[in-house]
């Protein structure tokens, strides 16, 4: 019963994923033949100065966006633990962002944003009508608030569950000593949801190797390359500049770069994998 | 006591703040939506269009948007009915075959699935499809997406799977009742609820996938909705209106259904990764 699933996976999954290791060593335009390069690629693309960039780029992304994303999805998530109803309606609103595509969220913040036609010059409101996009380190910032803004209530979901799962004895017995709730948050919530915020952060890190069609529709990378993230620096080498073995390379860094997050998250606090299947 | 009220202040006062972040920029894409152009540069943007007017949803309907529409319906339902029943086939197979070394392997490898950022494997994934004489079809769309939502969906149904008591699958297996037997009248009507969670949470991945269709598709006949969203909005970038309409109009049938479906998906989410 598990040949079609492992099958379908195998084909699909793990055959590109060897494929990919392949086609770094190889020549390829997308249309033509597929010829052996060597090392050739590697070479290429590690000395090339847009890699260091484009992996630290990757990687401002990932630490700002987690920066932001999980204290704000903590406090959110322990708020909308209460059982009132009214957090409940809150938590329905929350979701909201989740259902929308990237697609549909980039193009909707391009619009707000927009120095002319979006909403700072609807509102004659100077500080809203910088050119958000057009400037590198705004543009960033935008990326960044957008993505919260795109991933916060997901990762509150997943706090609020875990805050649920806390036995009440134990802040009963902390009230009991003298602790007070900001105490309690950080004596008591913050270490239990240890394995909460090692699943929730590692979500967060490897997601956000693939933050692609976000960046891809809301800054094409730019301006310049200010948001040229590694997966697209992937895409474009790959599928614009018609040179797929550099950017097999690429995929292949971003394929080691996953594992080896996943791995040092997974580190961090034991098996969280295993505390899964157990807890079932 | 006042260590208490100062928290739930601030809990409250973060819960309060962030609903207004979400919404406002949510309400700001309705609003204009139905403003033309003029009114669009004229007005406040957050008053109430005072001549609302549909002219945005025609334009975007006219432009071919009901063909995408399909598209996207055909491609998530030929994505998700097929992985979930192989995803839910290979957890059962997973739970009830413990101890086998195969299986094990097998899981061991959808596991790791979940650590790749499977988006890396597009250009293989490419090449596959161009050899498969699958290129520019939605059937190159729906294979490699079956495949990547095997991971996560074989993690959750396994868990739930575990959950159904190992007696009831003994006195079944006394009455004489075939593995295939179990899971249809066994486990199937217990793990309902993961199934649609599971269900709903990868068809959302679908439905708004861009990856995909951007690399594996090409002609307009075969675009699915996001992809038709970011061509309209090259196409009319100015029409800021009209764009909006259009991202409204993708994403309501979303916005039903999650209307329809919340509890499951909610619920659901929060089983399937707090643990």
């Amino acid at each position: 019963m598990v040949v079609p699933a492992l099958v379908m996976f195998v084909v699909f999954g793990v055959v590109p994923l060897v494929g990919v290791l392949v086609l770094s060593f190889t020549q390829w335009d997308g249309l033509g033949a597929i010829r052996p390069a060597g090392v050739a690629n590697w070479r290429v693309v590690l000395g090339d100065p847009g890699l260091p960039h484009a992996v630290g780029v990757t990687f401002a992304v990932m630490g700002l966006s987690w920066a932001v994303q999980t204290p704000v999805s903590l406090l959110i998530g322990t708020f909308l633990a209460g059982r009132q109803r009214y957090r409940g309606l809150l938590a329905v609103l929350y979701f909201v962002p989740l259902l929308l595509s990237s697609a549909a969220i980039a193009i909707t913040y391009k619009a707000l944003l927009d120095p002319n036609f979006g909403l700072g010059a609807g509102l004659k409101i100077g500080f809203l009508t910088q050119d958000w996009l057009g400037r590198g380190g705004l543009a960033l910032g935008v990326v960044i608030f957008v993505v919260s803004w795109q991933f916060i209530p997901f990762h509150s979901l997943i706090y609020q569950g875990g805050v649920r799962q806390i036995p009440t004895s134990m802040y009963e017995a902390a009230a009991i000593d003298g602790a007070g709730r900001v105490r309690q948050f950080f004596s008591i919530t913050v270490p239990q949801l240890k394995y909460t915020i090692i699943t929730s952060s590692t979500l967060m890190a490897v997601g956000s190797l693939t933050f692609f069609d976000l960046i891809f529709v809301l800054t094409a990378g730019g301006p310049g390359d200010a948001t040229r993230v590694l997966a697209l620096d992937m895409y474009k080498r790959g599928f614009q500049a018609n040179l797929m073995g550099p950017a097999s390379v690429i995929a292949v860094l971003l394929v080691l770069l996953g594992l080896a997050l996943a791995l040092l998250l997974r580190r961090l606090g034991g098996s969280t994998t295993a505390s899964q299947q157990e807890g079932a | 006591m006042r260590g208490l009220r100062r928290l739930n202040w601030l809990g409250g006062s973060a819960g309060w703040l962030w609903l207004i972040i979400v919404m406002v920029p949510l309400y700001w894409i309705v609003v204009t939506s139905f403003k033309d152009q003029t009114a669009y540069f004229a007005q406040n943007p957050f008053a109430l269009p005072t001549e609302p007017t549909l002219a945005n949803y025609q334009l975007v309907i006219q432009s071919d948007f009901p063909r995408y529409f399909v598209n996207s319906v055909i491609v998530t339902a030929g994505t998700i009915v097929p992985a979930v029943t192989i995803a839910f086939m290979a957890a059962y197979a997973i739970v009830r075959g413990a101890g086998s070394r195969f299986l094990a392997g097998a899981n061991g490898l959808f596991l790791m699935g979940l650590a790749i950022p499977l988006q890396a494997t597009i250009i293989p994934v490419y090449l596959l499809i161009i050899r498969m004489r699958l290129y520019d079809s939605l059937l190159a769309i729906i294979l490699p997406s079956i495949a990547f939502a095997i991971p996560l969906s074989v993690l959750v149904l396994t868990n739930f799977i575990r959950d159904v008591p190992k007696e009831l699958f003994e006195s079944m297996r006394v009455d004489g009742a075939t593995e295939w037997g179990m899971l249809r009248t066994l486990a199937l009507p217990l793990t309902r609820p993961a199934l649609v969670t599971v269900a709903i949470y990868n068809g959302l991945g679908v439905w708004n996938g861009f990856l995909l269709p951007l690399i594996l598709t090409q002609s307009p006949t075969q675009r699915t909705l996001p992809l038709a969203l970011w061509t309209f909005q090259g196409q009319y970038s100015v029409n800021v209106p009209a764009v909006l309409a259009s991202v409204v109009l993708t994403t309501l049938p979303i916005v039903i259904l999650y209307a329809v479906g919340r509890r499951q998906l909610l619920s659901g989410l929060t089983a399937g990764f707090s643990r």
